[in-house]
């Protein structure tokens, strides 16, 4: 496959055979070499193949080999004539990330950091196997997948005004939960306010850098050392059980011969299968922000509880890296609604746009990517470029690049835990192969993850957070 | 018997996810054996009890749908009863006229503090699924962990 470097950063595909529309790869050397080593790129062409693509296909820093879609995928289809695909979503279904700051400096929470982190342990249910706090009936379930965060809010988890600071408001509208499976619902019921477990963690941060000061000032973030909490999840086994369900109806009603990837199975936006998974998706995608809510939630009632008060502890941001939805987009000079993908992709959008809260709105959004398990993490600003160059999207985090097995093999939980402990990061973890897999040698740099996002301009850097305290799943 | 027929599965390099490639005697062996590679990314099953039985009914309209459909059950049973499998038995894969049936019994334990899964499992998926049937019988998956 020809590989066509446009500039530094920027690569291309070339349309050739089924494509109908070029790939463009935003990457660096460095990056290209890891891409190259799996099958990313074969991905992204296969992409540009699907009925009703529109203008191209993108692979943002963090690309690597997903399942049909690559990771760090974004498409846009027309609504007439394009399609909607689960595996352009992902299994994780809005798995996202959520950003609180703090007035706390690194002084104050220092000689209580081992308590908190204890303490929030404790109030935040987590790793494999295990039911959440809540006994929930099934129709409690549907109502928490109907509205969401709102859900939340309206029961004592968190306040109103984290709604506004929630990508969609922390409700997707298309959501009908009468469209879940049994099975859906029943993985969803235990599950409702956990963590969950693999890649996701909470963390406490500390800022270590600020390289826009008014824009951080717009977030919320104004000096070095000031503590962020961080919540990195999704919609668990609910999200996970709609992603197979469809892909399963998906197949029974299509067939997959003629795809390049048994993954890559999509229907009609129009039909009714399409529009099944889209409410279907939506209602996972509300699962998924009530979660984070009400995490987000016993997170400050342990702050207030160890450390006298939450105060101040209001939401950045919260943002989802796997989801499709309709926006406006300018496609070849025209501005039309499309079905965009966005799958271990953020949204990105500059200033302006309406979809951001007023608050945000001169500046752009926030955008949070997520490091890998004791480095470093960003927030970065949406762009108006991005609209142009990415569908209004960019990384998500760091992307792996060795398997969890090879991971085992060369790390041990324990030795992982006395490095970071040596440079002052705590951890706690459900368990220590987790914590093996999850090293951070087995993760790309996502320092130059967000190097080449802010060089290219679909994602302008403004802060950098490093860990001082860390959960995993 | 061959090599790879010496091992039940066999974990290969996978940047995100998990591949491995199961063996059997017959396709009911390796779809066993598929099941026992799933849940060693989760838990060591030999320490799970095996107080539970829970009987399995699956269909496909290839083998490829029946083994998804199959591993898929494992992770509905842990999120939906914390159900932590230990071995599979009376494991049966039948044709009928244009679907196939699978019918086994898994035995297990509801979780508790002193199993302590280590890893998740999110998905099964048809990224790189082969089955193979001529001369031996090998199934290959890779899940989304």
């Amino acid at each position: 496959m020809e590989l066509k470097r446009i500039n530094v950063y920027t690569y291309q595909i070339l349309k050739h055979g089924n494509m109908k529309v070029p790939t463009v790869i935003y990457t660096s050397s460095k990056l290209l070499e890891s891409i190259k080593r799996d099958r990313t790129l074969e991905q992204a062409r296969n992409v540009a193949c699907l009925p009703g693509i529109q203008k191209m296909a993108y692979v943002m820093p963090d690309g690597h080999q997903g399942y049909g879609f690559p990771i760090g995928g974004v498409a846009a289809f027309d609504l007439d004539e394009g399609i909607i695909s689960p595996g352009g979503v992902g299994y994780d279904i809005n798995c996202g990330v959520r950003l609180l700051k703090t007035d706390f400096m690194e002084k104050d929470v220092e000689a209580k950091r081992t308590e908190l982190l204890a303490q929030i342990f404790r109030s935040v249910p987590a790793g494999v196997g295990k039911g959440g706090k809540l006994r929930l009936s099934r129709r409690v379930l549907e109502e928490v997948c109907l509205k969401g965060a709102e859900w939340a809010v309206e029961n004592g988890y968190g306040a109103r005004r984290d709604l506004e600071r929630t990508e969609e408001y922390g409700r997707m509208k298309s959501a009908d939960p009468s469209y879940l499976s049994k099975r859906a619902i029943d993985r969803g019921v235990p599950q409702l306010g956990t963590l969950g477990a693999g890649n996701h963690f909470l963390e406490i941060q500390k800022v270590d850098e600020i390289y826009d000061p008014e824009i951080a000032g717009v977030f919320g973030i104004h000096s070095l050392g000031q503590i962020l909490v961080m919540i990195h999840c999704g919609s668990r086994g609910l999200g996970h059980q709609v992603a197979s369900d469809y892909i399963r109806a998906m197949e029974n009603r299509f067939r997959t011969s003629g795809l390049p990837d048994r993954e890559l199975i999509n229907a009609p936006i129009r039909s009714e299968m399409g529009q099944q998974y889209y409410k279907s998706m939506s209602a996972a995608v509300n699962f998924a922000f009530a979660n984070r809510q009400m995490i987000a939630h016993w997170v400050r009632d342990v702050f207030k509880k160890i450390m006298g008060s939450s105060e101040g502890m209001d939401q950045v941001y919260d943002v989802c890296h796997n989801v499709a939805k309709f926006e406006k987009h300018d496609i070849n000079g025209e501005e039309k609604e499309v079905c965009i993908h966005r799958k271990g992709a953020t949204r990105s959008f500059g200033p302006g746009r309406k979809e951001i809260p007023e608050v945000y709105r001169s500046v752009g959004q926030p955008v949070i990517i997520p490091g890998s398990m004791g480095t470093a993490s960003y927030v970065l600003a949406g762009t108006r470029q991005a609209e142009q160059l990415s569908f209004g999207s960019t990384a998500h985090g760091a992307g792996r690049m060795m398997s969890r097995h090879e991971a085992r093999r060369r790390f041990r939980g324990e030795q992982i835990k006395q490095d970071l402990a040596e440079k002052g990061i705590e951890l706690q973890s459900t368990s220590w192969r987790g914590i093996a897999e999850e090293a951070p040698q087995a993760y790309k740099d996502v320092d130059e993850v967000v190097k080449v996002s802010h060089e290219v301009g679909i994602g302008r850097l403004v802060v950098r957070v490093v860990p001082v305290s860390v959960m995993k799943g | 018997m061959s090599q790879d027929q010496k091992k039940k599965y066999q974990f290969l390099e996978h940047t995100a996810d998990a591949k491995f490639q199961a063996f059997g005697h017959s396709l009911e062996e390796a779809f066993v054996n598929a099941v026992y590679a799933t849940v060693s990314l989760m838990w060591d099953r030999e320490k799970i009890g095996r107080k539970i039985q829970q009987p399995v009914r699956v269909k496909g309209r290839d083998l490829e749908q029946l083994l998804m459909n199959f591993l898929e059950e494992i992770l509905y049973l842990l999120d939906s009863r914390m159900f932590l499998l230990h071995s599979v038995e009376k494991m049966k894969i039948l044709r009928e006229t244009d679907i196939y049936v699978l019918d086994a019994q898994f035995l297990g334990d509801i979780n508790e503090k002193r199993y302590r899964p280590h890893g998740d499992v999110k998905a099964i998926t048809y990224n790189e699924m082969e089955i193979h049937t001529n001369d031996r019988f090998m199934v290959q998956v890779v899940v989304d962990v």
